[in-house]
């Protein structure tokens, strides 16, 4: 098998830009510069995300004349690599983030570990000090190669102008094919700055890289059986879905085969939230139905899902009862954490079609799932979500996010912090589509929704944006608001101001005794309101209103969603009193989810 | 349980790091490395001895086989297996125990490659049971310093690992 593949056509973009690669006859000699600029522009890259620095300043030079590449100035290199992931989220292209050497290339890292552990297929490319002086502690060096090693799915450092288009078109194929990741490109001044004739590859052919997309009959056809004699099947959905974009194939294969579906926080709106087959979330703050019929399922198909610890509890009490057949792009996540009884390695998009159309084949009557419903709806009728107005009078967060959500409808593009306004986003907007709903799961990046959600309004111009962040999340990374502001990017951030650090508060409530240790920020009611967020919105040029009672709250969603010639910022004063429930403590097995407070035994430590 | 993997890697700058780092980030101690150049030109060829159970073996291996500069991995049984360390041992001589020293290497078919008045280095090929009998041997006569190649390992007959590497 060979990946012969054209790095201008392995990607599934949702818009396509592809411009046709023209044949060279005589190769121009450009700069290196001028290498990785006219790279980007074979590959269909149309915006990046960046900030300039001595170390990236030939490129930069190059950039300015561009025409066919918008970039947009970020205020701190985090907020370029956020956007850059959010971008690609959002609409399944490949984020672009451009930073120079030393600090503004260690200012990517959290935005790259991000992207590796959420699977996001992102570009970044940094400056590098001059190759003659690497590794003589030059002024803004940083060995950024190494220090990204672990959490990129590759990186690559261009020492000659030669190796310029070849190395990003590797890179580019890298990040989009297979499961996809982070790639990180370091190109030295000197390389930037020498000249050489560019010459584009015809295609990118890696030894060491041949992602299987295409699975095993056998397997496929093992999986369809014990489908069809299921009594209690669950489809485990995961990101894997959303990334390969196989949302309408897993449609079919749940109606066909009747079985309830769970969708994980990396795949929420990979299903439809409104489908009946549809149980919602799993793990620690997920569903009732969901988190207990994992655990009672005699058969789990799992679909670009990795038995993350914030769905399977303790591993060891995971779903006991359950055959796994385990769906994944990647071989090395299959049986990392459950041993897999079927193994399928391939794309989910392929995977899913196939395992339909064996599952036709395979199932002489419809499976008997009558029963296995009874109790799903028994559960769902006993265990709904919801949530209990707060009795100190101020707003509910559940409420404020519930009618973001519902105002503003499916078509909306969603951006969460990461922590309790996170899972509340998660829990009560109702996705409809996969690539709405976007967030950091698996590294829970703070700071992540505000440049997120930027970058997503790049992607998807037409589409309103929403930032549901924290108080906490939203001083990491706010700067961006002026990059928002200044280059005409009109996203809506709703700060859920519960005055700390919420997640952390209420772990704190729970586990530690209500020692509220460092978790208070200062923000919210009865306090001295620092920063004062309104005033640091208006600062930005942003629009900026408070929210503190629950009759102006749709009034005030109505009005940012109306509001397109600037930013606006939604200082939602909250009860921080509020938590998230249900919620499985951690440590112990899914079986012991609690559905409230009230409801929760005395708790051992975490 | 000690496995012997055999990789085919691309030859590039920061690859044994790559490939150091992904068994330390699962805290798997690597008990001995061999580096060199294989028979194509631009690959190289690592010879990794672990000490780990079978699943998380098999765990680090498909997470080997993610590095792109990573061409093939294969781990060797060690019945199908030609295996080699090579040890050079400097040993504490006198007048009275240089015979029966180089009488013990002789039997173990070593080589003195340096001999001085008080001590001698001593050459050593073979399997990981027969140099370390040897180290056992010289033990009392006092052992000054050992420099050690990592296990060497080839398969038996006439299948190689390179075999279909680019023609796949």
């Amino acid at each position: 098998m060979s990946t012969e593949s054209n790095p201008a056509t392995v990607a599934r973009p949702a818009q396509p830009v592809r411009p046709a690669t023209p044949k060279q006859i005589d190769p121009l000699v450009l700069t290196g510069s001028g290498a990785i600029l006219k790279s980007l522009e074979h590959l269909g890259i149309t915006d990046v995300f960046g900030l300039p620095g001595g170390a990236i300043m030939p490129f930069y030079d190059e950039l300015m004349s561009s025409t066919s590449i918008r970039h947009i100035l970020v205020r701190h290199e985090q907020g370029a690599g956020h956007a850059a992931e959010g971008y690609a989220s959002s609409s399944g292209r490949v984020g672009v983030a451009i930073a120079t050497s030393g600090p503004g290339a260690t200012n990517l890292v959290t935005a790259i570990a991000d992207a590796h552990m959420d699977s996001v297929p992102l570009l970044a490319i940094t400056g590098q000090v001059f190759s003659t002086s690497m590794g003589t502690d030059a002024f803004q060096e940083v060995d950024i190669v190494g220090i990204t090693m672990p959490i990129t799915k590759h990186s690559f450092l261009v020492t000659r102008p030669e190796d310029v288009p070849a190395t990003m078109a590797a890179a580019y194929h890298i990040a989009t094919t297979g499961r996809p990741g982070p790639v990180l490109v370091d190109i030295t001044k000197d390389c930037q700055q020498a000249s050489a004739p560019f010459i584009w590859p015809d295609k990118v052919d890696l030894p060491g890289y041949r992602p299987v997309t295409k699975a095993h009959g056998k397997q496929i056809q093992a999986a369809a059986q014990l489908l069809a004699e299921a009594k209690r099947p669950v489809l485990y959905v995961g990101g894997g879905v959303v990334r390969a974009q196989a949302s309408a194939e897993l449609l079919e294969l749940a109606e066909k085969t009747g079985a309830p579906v769970v969708t994980t926080l990396m795949a929420r709106g990979a299903f439809p939230d409104s489908h009946e087959q549809h149980l919602g979330m799993p793990g620690m703050h997920g569903t009732v139905p969901a988190v207990l019929a994992l655990q009672e399922a005699d058969l789990l198909i799992s679909l670009g899902a990795r038995f993350d610890d914030r769905v399977t509890g303790k591993p060891s009490e995971f779903a006991p009862d359950a055959k796994i057949v385990h769906v994944d792009i990647d071989p090395a996540e299959i049986s990392k954490i459950r041993v897999a009884d079927v193994p399928i390695v391939g794309d989910a998009k392929d995977v899913i079609a196939d395992l339909t159309i064996a599952y036709a084949a395979a199932a002489q009557h419809a499976p008997d799932t009558a029963e296995w419903w009874v109790r799903l709806n028994q559960l769902r009728e006993q265990f709904p979500l919801g949530y209990d107005e707060p009795d100190d009078g101020l707003l509910s967060p559940q409420y404020v996010i519930e009618r973001i959500g519902a105002i503003t409808g499916p078509e909306g593009v969603y951006a969460a912090g990461v922590g309790q306004h996170q899972m509340w986003a998660a829990q009560f907007i109702k996705y409809e589509r996969p690539n709405a709903w976007l967030n950091s799961g698996g590294a829970g990046t703070m700071g992540y929704a505000v440049p997120a959600a930027m970058g997503a309004k790049v992607a998807q111009p037409d589409r309103t944006v929403w930032a549901i962040d924290g108080d906490g999340c939203f001083q990491m990374t706010n700067q961006e608001l002026a990059t928002c502001t200044i280059n005409d990017i009109p996203i809506k951030v709703a700060i859920i101001n519960n005055s700390s650090l919420g997640m952390v508060r209420q772990w704190q409530t729970l586990f530690y005794n209500g020692r509220h240790s460092f978790t208070d920020l200062n923000t919210g009611h009865d306090t001295v309101m620092v920063p004062d967020f309104v005033k640091l919105a208006e600062a930005y040029g942003a629009l900026g209103i408070r929210v503190t009672k629950k009759e102006d709250v749709d009034a005030a969603i109505k009005l940012a969603n109306e509001t397109n010639d600037r930013p606006v910022v939604l200082d939602f004063i909250v009860s921080r009193d509020a938590m998230v429930w249900p919620m499985v403590p951690q440590g112990v097995g899914n079986s012991s989810v609690q559905y409230a407070r009230e409801h929760a035994p005395e708790w051992e430590e975490e | 349980m000690s496995h012997v993997l055999s990789l085919l890697v691309e030859d590039k700058p920061g690859l044994l790091t790559r490939v150091a780092g992904l068994f330390a980030r699962r805290g798997f101690n690597i008990e001995s490395l061999a580096v060199g150049k294989s028979e194509i030109p631009g690959l190289s060829r690592i010879t990794v001895v672990v000490d780990v159970e079978e699943l998380p073996l098999e765990q680090v291996t498909k997470q080997l086989n993610k590095l792109i500069n990573v061409i093939k991995i294969v781990e060797l049984d060690p019945t199908q297996t030609v295996e080699r360390e090579h040890m050079l041992i400097k040993v504490r001589v006198d007048n009275t125990t240089r015979s029966q020293i180089l009488e013990a290497a002789s039997l173990f078919r070593a080589r003195i490659v340096d001999v001085a008045t008080d001590a001698i280095v001593i050459e050593v090929t073979g399997d990981t049971p027969k140099v370390q009998a040897l180290l056992r041997v010289l033990e009392p006569y006092g052992i000054k310093e050992i420099a050690q190649s990592g296990l060497l390992a080839i398969g038996r007959g006439s299948k190689s690992i390179t075999e279909r590497v680019y023609k796949s």
